[in-house]
């Protein structure tokens, strides 16, 4: 499975949908995932990846990891996995 | 109703040994935050806390008691002490059978957990020490500050995690204004600073790296400390009859529960508590020049906060002092209102009102007057203690000066 559908796959579980429900494009905020949801997320994708997100809910705007929609959310882990190999 | 009084006051955190060092560093400012220490701490992300250091059993209790208490049972033992000491109340008789203790933790042993699933699980050993249970249970430093002092009358240890020490003291105050009990020990301590105490913290990802600024702009989360306050809540007219200093008189208090998130702070929650407790003791919004913050540093608390003040205190909010002094001695979870109560009694007693320090940028959502970064001297009447804590159980404090 690659970057995008394993993203996609955890992201939906969060959001309680269908994987076909969320797209590129979806922010987190679209899919009904409140800040629980979002750090239950961050944590989801680093032990899927095995990476270490710089994320910390009180400015979740900081920082290097952008968190607008899955795909910025893809594109930082495919940096983060190219970093942290 | 009787009246309540504190007749004695104790504690050790991270600003000091004793309840005279703390105030001296709540006066000065001091930032009793650092690097934290103790094993594994380079696997942690945070690795700062309020820690409390040059702090040694050896020399307080001897080798039996330090094989049975927990650091939070040392820190309790260590601050029912000074205050115990400072009342000058010796129980014995029908004062012994009537009094009790009732402190506050969130997590009670918790580096005794770490300690030996360490034990069982990284080292594989089989066996672990006969006193691991007595050692790590919620319940120890208030059994052992009975059986210290002789307290015979009702006793037991209350969890509500970040006001916890704040639900504590409501219910002795309680108990000593319904007439139940002459005197009553409470407060509450809390040792989590051990790296399973600190990761678990680290998995809900509000902590900062760096320094605690409750209601700055640049806020970046809460660091946690370590420590314990205790009380002597006495009535009153048992205390003048016996001629005893009085710190401080505690006139309402009042608790609510948001019944809405397990995380997230409700405005109307920590509003009801905040008003509920003026009601009680029958004072006025505008009588209030002080409350000691529960102010954890966080975006979500410190702005939820600010705005329950505004919406309880209306145009008073602005004349108020509102200060966190959690910048200095991190937040000590459940043991955390017993410390900050300190805040307090020296606003109404010594007329000096402890800072919020760290304090670098306003906050259009937390405009008060955070008392930024330095000590002010003012006279204060009546002051507040909030405490809200996660899974939305809220309890406010109110003392007045005497």
């Amino acid at each position: 499975m690659n970057v995008k559908d394993k993203v996609i796959e955890i992201i939906a579980e969060q959001a309680v949908l269908d994987p076909s429900d969320v797209t590129m494009d979806s922010t987190l905020q679209d899919l009904g995932i409140d800040s629980l949801g979002l750090v239950e997320s961050i944590f989801a994708i680093e032990e899927a990846f095995d990476i270490s997100i710089p994320f910390n809910a009180n400015e979740p705007e900081a920082g290097d990891f952008d968190i607008s929609n899955v795909a910025t959310i893809v594109a930082g882990i495919e940096t983060l996995m190219a970093e942290q190999a | 109703m009787k009246r309540v009084v504190i007749t004695g006051a104790g504690t050790i955190n991270a600003l000091g040994h004793s309840v005279p060092e703390t105030l001296e560093a709540m006066r000065e400012g001091r930032c009793g935050i650092g690097p934290l220490e103790f094993r594994d701490v380079d696997r942690l992300a945070i690795k700062i806390g309020g820690q409390v250091r040059g702090f040694e059993a050896e020399g307080r209790f001897n080798r039996q008691q330090m094989v049975l208490y927990d650091r939070f049972t040392q820190f309790t033992l260590t601050a029912a002490r000074e205050a115990i000491g400072q009342s000058g109340l010796e129980f014995s008789g029908e004062l012994a059978a009537r009094s009790g203790v009732v402190l506050g933790t969130a997590g009670g042993g918790v580096s005794t957990w770490d300690d030996n699933y360490r034990v069982v699980y990284e080292d594989g050993k089989n066996r672990v020490h006969p006193f691991v249970v007595p050692k790590l249970m919620n319940n120890a430093a208030a059994s052992h500050v009975s059986m210290e002092w002789n307290l015979k009358g009702p006793s037991f240890t209350v969890a509500t995690a970040c006001a916890s020490s704040n639900h504590a003291m409501a219910q002795a105050f309680q108990m000593v204004r319904s007439g139940m009990s002459p005197a009553m020990i409470t407060g509450g301590s809390e040792s989590m600073l051990c790296f399973g105490g600190v990761k678990a913290w680290e998995g809900l990802r509000v902590m900062s790296k760096d320094v605690c600024r409750p209601f700055s702009a640049n806020r970046n989360g809460m660091v946690q400390g370590e420590g314990a306050g205790v009380f002597v809540f006495e009535e009153f007219e048992h205390a003048r009859a016996r001629g005893a200093e009085i710190l401080a008189e505690i006139v309402g208090f009042a608790m609510t529960s948001d019944a809405a998130d397990i995380v997230m702070p409700s405005k109307q929650g920590a509003a009801r508590a905040m008003a509920g407790a003026l009601a009680d003791a029958g004072v006025n919004q505008d009588e209030v020049g002080y409350i000691n913050a529960h102010g954890t540093g966080t975006a979500a608390n410190d702005k939820t906060e600010c705005a329950a003040v505004a919406d309880v205190f209306g145009p008073h909010a602005d004349r108020l002092m509102i200060s966190s002094t959690k910048s200095m001695h991190g937040h000590l979870i459940g043991g955390t209102g017993a410390v900050e109560l300190l805040a307090c009694i020296m606003a109404l007693r010594d007329g000096v009102v402890a800072p919020t320090i760290g304090y670098e940028e306003p906050d259009p959502e937390c405009a008060l007057d955070v008392v930024p970064n330095e000590a002010r001297e003012a006279r204060v009447d009546v002051a507040l203690s909030n405490a809200f804590a996660f899974g939305g159980m809220n309890a406010v404090l109110a003392l007045r000066g005497i």
